[in-house]
């Protein structure tokens, strides 16, 4: 399936920020940018996480080493609810055995 | 009703500045926000709290007037001035953040009348509507097939198909079923978890089903055949002789379903447990007895 690209020039103007914002953004990795005849683009799928990092930003005044120290643990923290899901699971099968 | 003391809820004083105020705010917003809480339901609680204590004591005016309310909350006719008075307020819009009208609490709707304060409108852009967060209770058995269901959330209808072989705690998102979009933002999504209850025989693994089969002692010993129930239905099993407790076998495919992998399933493993018989008549005791020389 083809993924939809957003125009950074867009979100810029929907979001309210500053395409600096988005550039430091993309810097230190947090999202990718695609660009296609010198037209700057983000995909669609990473729309979600680029709104948690403008809330941050925004309302919580984490700048964007401390948004990726966040992301970094959200992420590590995502993958330990994962693991005790599968173990609570796993540990199903042995109850009341 | 109960009175909610906002100050108590950001830790300062009644006398706090408005620094002090917004310092308090910012370390519980830190906290508690949902981005930093994902599926917590108790700091999304929280956040909702301070959210609205700020909107209250944040604000010049309506510090004042809560000052001035929360002062005789106690005293009745003090009361429903204050929520008639609260009830002339012109429509609040929504503030910082995109909650409905339900999520303040009776209290600050008694006061302000049900929506956040102005002061701060059209200071933040278009963002997505809240994620909304729901749980569906499934039977194993309602889950061995691919079925669709209707879900009511919020007093609109959802159609959702749920495939065969959803795991216990798995999340489906539902796009665009969330809260409304603030200052025309699209709306958030809906993220539904599945919680399978289990009151079948079998245990669940993934796609693998296990079972517990009772084995008289005398099929284990010479062998034979027995009936076991599987999770669609019956089938007959070959045991053979000196079979030893808790000996597994594996029924392939006759376990769970493969998650979006139609006609694929995974195995049901039987574990024996052999049943020594009791209250043993004198002859048994006699021919137990021979056997046991014979050994």
């Amino acid at each position: 399936m083809k993924k939809k690209l957003i125009a950074i020039t867009t979100l810029c103007s929907h979001y309210e920020i500053e395409i600096s914002f988005i550039d430091a953004l993309y810097k230190t990795g947090l999202i990718q940018i695609v660009i296609i005849e010198e037209d700057q683009f983000i995909d669609q799928d990473q729309i979600s996480d680029l709104e948690k990092m403008i809330r941050l930003h925004h309302e919580l005044n984490v700048n964007i080493e401390g948004i990726d120290v966040v992301f970094n643990l959200l992420e590590k923290e995502k993958e330990l609810r994962e693991e005790l899901k599968a173990l609570k699971n796993k540990l199903r099968v042995y109850e009341n055995d | 009703m109960a009175f909610i003391d906002y100050y108590k809820i950001l830790g300062v004083s009644k006398t706090a500045t408005e620094k002090e105020i917004k310092a308090a705010y910012r370390k519980l917003a830190r906290k508690y926000h949902p981005d930093l809480n994902p599926d917590n339901k108790e700091a999304e609680r929280k956040f909702r709290e301070i959210n609205e204590a700020n909107e209250v004591i944040s604000d010049a005016e309506n510090r004042k007037k809560y000052d001035k309310f929360g002062k005789d909350w106690k005293h009745g006719k003090e009361y429903e001035k204050a929520q008639y008075q609260g009830q002339q307020q012109s429509q609040y819009q929504s503030g910082q953040h995109d909650f409905s009208e339900h999520e303040y609490s009776d209290f600050f709707e008694s006061i302000f009348g049900g929506r956040g304060t102005s002061s701060k409108q059209g200071h933040y852009p278009k963002f997505k509507g809240q994620d909304y967060h729901a749980e569906l209770h499934l039977d194993l058995k309602d889950i061995y097939t691919t079925h669709k269901q209707i879900l009511t959330v919020n007093n609109t209808k959802i159609r959702l198909t749920i495939p065969a072989g959803v795991e216990n705690g798995q999340v489906i998102r539902v796009k665009g079923k969330g809260g409304q979009g603030l200052n025309g933002g699209p709306n958030g999504d809906l993220y539904i978890k599945f919680i399978v209850n289990n009151r079948t025989q079998f245990k669940r693994d993934g796609n693998n089903l296990y079972a517990n089969v009772s084995l008289d002692l005398y099929t284990s010993l010479l062998g034979g055949e027995i009936i076991v129930d599987t999770f669609t239905g019956k089938v007959k099993l070959k045991i053979a002789p000196e079979t030893q407790n808790k000996t597994k076998v594996k029924l392939t495919g006759k376990g769970f379903p493969v998650y979006k992998n139609e006609g694929k399933f995974g195995d049901l493993i039987i574990t024996y447990h052999i049943k020594t018989p009791t209250n043993l008549s004198e002859k048994e005791k006699e021919l137990f007895k021979e056997l046991q020389k014979a050994r």
